[in-house]
């Protein structure tokens, strides 16, 4: 039986289809064709899949699509305004905090919340915070540095 | 060409720039295996053996087929019955029999999750109930999964017509023994009767999964003229191409192998699961087919690295000078041949100069998944012995470790074990930075130890190619053969770069497919900008002429007469004529007035692969109570020759430490009594996240290659070589006890603190 559902999905208002076994992770790659969002392990171990829902970071892979009905929902896709970078994803370049780049929309968007909550978070809150995100990469040295610069420049403190 | 060796002078080289390819990543635009889609695609899905040991009896699949939505189905039936063909593959060699026998069982299954049939249906839904339907009847066979075991008299024998090679005479029978190596060098005997004092363990280590968070990928499309189309996320579109078109008997100009985006390798994604069987699949259903690993999958069928037991004795005199090495390794190489013995073997002591030494190393099979490389594949296994029982020779000897280590370091002329002599080789600067580190006279809190540990690695170089195009505004187009996993093409271009006296934004970086560039070798062995940069330098050379020409062409003078200085051309000396610079723009808006399109490629075998060496100092912190080690601080110091992009080679050295660090205390297989893998996912599979971890500082000695491009060399492996050990000496220094053991997780850590004596 298919569903409809109606989101607000980075901001605009969007209707899909979707089956009701049907996780919002298929439903953004396959349906709405938004590939961001990444399948690591489809059982919310890894954390590529994350996006934010309602102000909240959540697995899309272990969420149903249909759970969406009415949500807001913000994906990597919507980090970038206007063709303009969000200040995380600059910062993430800047510092090379992305090797081969598979965990870094998940990353991306899981700091975005991070910082939403805490726009001036200590070492600790940062590895915290990112705890649910695997990069098999970088180590996570660069990603926790460029995500203090991010957060400075969101406090509108940067210094170059 | 000439390379430049120096480290002053260059514009480009050095600089950290953006990387090319970076905004299409960080916006999810970023085209990676599994997010390619072609026209009326079908959804695959492999299946699996439940056994880890059986014969196949009957496949019958239809049932499958009678089901609604299913296109095809394949078998082995539908690859070549290769034989055994050796051949050279990235750091090491493969086999094409056990290649085609890994990616589709014919006969027997050899591990649990081994693929025995696959489905291609219009959803993945319809695929996976396929699977269910395809009925094969087995008979189950005894299984063996510990090395030991499996080396013993009576095992299950995995291949009747596997003869252990590199003995003499012959075994009479078969074994799961297939090969035995030695290197030797002096005369151990005589050397351990020199030593004062010997130190000697036995170590083992668990298999461990590379563990890139991109499961592998890919899509193939069969056309009705036998021409074929494949997109997949691996570390070589060449190789895809050519395994693809060896296990399915076609011809290489009908395939068109594009590399997808990499979401990490580490040497995993040196081969093949999936490409051939997807086309296999299109050629069946005539239409384009995707197939997409589980993690779990990911888990039980993809190649992690050896598990090992590693014996190792070592001799010194009184003053530390070390005279004597006794090693031997035992690595699982899975279900067929190929473990890296050889490596861990050559690598395990390639840091020091000793007189006499005797390598031996056993590859043992066993009913696992086949081995795949991982990043610098048997080198940790290797260091994690020696290194240990380096640390517990220096205790013995009253000496600092470090101060060992650059005693019997190597140097200029140093012949190793395996008969190679080290040139221009930075170890001794390498010891000599950790040791001025200002890490290593830092004082330690409560329950804390600090360890050193060296390490070696290769680097290779390789078939290699690279073309530079001129545009015509001035800006350059470079086609790099090789899968970036890492921002190669950041250091790519701005070699090219460096060459033609652009800026670094001025050259773009593409990966190129099979169809665009000439052949290269795969993405391994630490190759790619050490050995795509020669080529770039060759091919940006090649430019550099042709603008010469041109310049020459249109002053009326000699090309011998130009130079190219600052990406212009200037006349060679004040007879050349009184010109003003010609810079690059001009001469490209004139190209097709002077001779048409300026470009070119270039290609080589590439040879002179400068060595990397690495020497880490490691903080661990020990709970007591629950045995729980934490990293506190971690300094890495490599030779890296010259860093081009410094950020992504601290990059490099850091992600090598933080996979060091995983299997040094939590990455294991584990397996039941019944052969089967019972962690095949990351909440059981523990990889390291970023509360795990501290910042981990990455030291870059300079010490040049003079033997390829600016000096550099490559540096993606060396870094996971060290940790083991350096975490085996730091716990050893914190408790006054040392773990054998990988992983040493809180279980063996606690064994270790409630063991007597100490
Ligand atoms: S794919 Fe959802 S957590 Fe890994
Ligand atoms: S950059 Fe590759 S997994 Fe994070």
């Amino acid at each position: 039986m298919t569903m409809k559902i109606s989101t607000t999905l980075n901001g605009e208002s969007v209707d899909f289809l979707c089956e009701p076994n049907q996780t919002l992770l298929e439903a953004l790659r396959d349906r709405l064709g938004l590939t961001g969002t990444k399948e690591g392990c489809g059982s919310g171990d890894c954390g590529a899949c994350s996006v934010i829902m309602n102000g909240r970071v959540v697995a899309s892979c272990l969420v149903l699509a249909a759970e969406a009905e009415g949500a807001a929902i913000t994906t990597v896709e919507g980090l970038a305004k206007d063709g303009v970078l969000h200040p995380l994803q600059q910062r993430f370049l800047e510092h090379a905090a992305l090797q081969c780049g598979f965990c870094t929309p998940g990353i991306l968007v899981a700091a975005k919340a991070l910082l939403d909550a805490n726009p001036n978070p200590t070492e600790a809150e940062v590895r915290l915070g990112l705890a649910g995100n695997l990069c098999r990469c970088t180590g996570y040295d660069k990603i926790v540095r460029a995500v203090f610069a991010a957060a400075a420049d969101l406090r509108g403190e940067t210094v170059a | 060409m000439t390379f430049l060796g120096g480290q002053t002078g260059q514009r480009v080289v050095g600089t950290r720039p953006i990387r090319p390819d970076g905004v299409d990543k960080v916006t999810g635009r970023a085209i990676y295996g599994a997010d390619a889609r072609l026209p009326n695609m079908l959804e695959g899905r492999i299946k699996r053996s439940p056994h880890p040991h059986a014969r196949i009896l009957r496949i019958d699949a239809s049932r499958a087929l009678a089901l609604e939505g299913v296109k095809a189905v394949v078998t082995s039936d539908d690859f070549v019955d290769l034989p055994a063909q050796e051949v050279a593959a990235g750091d090491g060699s493969m086999d094409f029999r056990s290649l085609s026998l890994n990616l589709m069982a014919r006969g027997k299954v050899l591990y649990e999750g081994h693929p025995v049939a696959a489905v291609a249906a219009t959803t993945g839904q319809i695929a996976e109930e396929a699977l269910d339907l395809i009925d094969v009847e087995y008979e189950a066979l005894p299984h063996v999964i510990d090395i030991e075991a499996a080396m013993a008299s009576g095992a299950p024998v995995l291949h009747d017509d596997l003869f252990t090679a590199g003995v003499t005479p012959r075994p009479e029978k078969p074994s799961n023994v297939a090969k035995r190596i030695v290197f030797a060098q002096g005369d151990v005997v005589a050397g351990f009767a020199e030593a004062d004092v010997v130190a000697e363990g036995r170590y083992t280590t668990e298999p461990v999964h590379q563990g890139y968070i991109e499961p592998h990928a890919c899509v193939a499309s069969w056309n009705a003229d036998g021409q074929s189309l494949i997109i997949s996320s691996s570390q070589g579109a060449f190789m895809v191409r050519a395994y693809t078109a060896k296990l399915l008997g076609l011809e290489i100009a009908d395939i068109r192998s594009v590399p997808a985006e990499l979401g990490g390798g580490f040497g995993g994604k040196t081969t093949v699961y999936l490409e051939p069987v997807a086309l296999a699949l299109s050629r069946r259903a005539g239409r384009p087919v995707r197939l997409v690993m589980s993690r779990e999958e990911v888990f039980r069928a993809s190649g992690p690295t050896s598990g090992s037991v590693a014996e190792v004795k070592l001799g010194a005199r009184r003053d530390g000078t070390i005279v004597a090495a006794e090693l031997v390794f035992k690595l699982q190489a899975g279900a067929f041949p190929g473990s890296p013995v050889a490596l861990s073997g050559m690598c395990a002591l390639a840091m020091y100069d000793i007189p006499n030494v005797l390598i031996t190393g056993y590859d043992v099979v066993s009913n696992r998944p086949k081995v795949a490389a991982y990043r610098a594949p048997g080198a940790p296994i290797g260091s994690f012995g020696t290194e240990s029982t380096m640390d517990e020779l220096a205790r013995k000897l009253g000496m600092d470790p470090l101060e060992l280590r650059e005693k019997n370091g190597a140097r200029e002329g140093t012949r190793t074990a395996y008969g190679v002599v080290h040139r221009d080789i930075g170890f001794l600067e390498t010891v000599r930075a950790a040791k001025e580190h200002p890490h290593y006279r830092a004082p330690l809190g409560p329950n804390q130890g600090r360890g050193v540990a060296a390490g070696f690695w290769f680097n290779i170089g390789g078939e290699s190619s690279a073309a530079v195009n001129i545009n015509e505004d001035g800006t350059a187009s470079v086609i790099s053969p090789n899968p970036d996993v890492g921002g190669s093409r950041a250091s790519l271009g701005m070699i090219a770069a460096e060459v033609l006296g652009l800026p670094a934004e001025k050259v773009r970086t593409v990966v190129g497919d099979t169809a665009s560039v000439p052949y290269s070798d795969m993405t391994g062995g630490s190759r790619v900008t050490f050995s795509i940069g020669t080529c770039m330098v060759g091919a940006a050379e090649k430019v550099v002429e042709q603008l010469k020409q041109r310049a020459a062409m249109l002053w009326g003078i000699s090309p011998d007469a130009v130079e190219w200085k600052d990406g212009a051309a200037v006349p060679a000396g004040p007879n050349a004529g009184g010109f003003e610079p010609l810079p690059l723009a001009e001469i490209a808006a004139k190209a097709g007035a002077t001779g048409g399109p300026i470009g070119a490629t270039y290609s080589t075998k590439v040879q002179g692969a400068g060595a990397g060496f690495g020497v880490h100092i490691c903080d661990a912190e020990v709970d007591r109570e629950t045995g729980q080690v934490r990293i506190v601080r971690y300094t890495a110091v490599q030779d890296v020759g010259r860093a081009i992009h410094p950020s992504y080679v601290e990059g490099q050295i850091q992600g090598g430490v933080a996979q060091g660090i995983g299997w040094a205390l939590n990455e294991e297989y584990i397996y039941g009594p019944d052969g089967k893998l019972q962690n095949p996912g990351f909440l059981d599979y523990r990889v390291p996240v970023a509360s795990d971890l501290p910042m981990i500082e990455a030291v870059m000695v300079e010490v040049p290659n003079p033997r390829a491009p600016f000096g550099l060399r490559g540096v993606g492996e060396t870094p996971i070589v060290p940790p083991t050990p350096a975490i085996a000496n730091a716990i050893r220094a914190a408790i006054g006890k040392r773990l054998c053991s990988l992983p040493m997780s809180p279980p063996k850590v606690v064994e270790a603190l409630d063991g007597a004596g100490g």
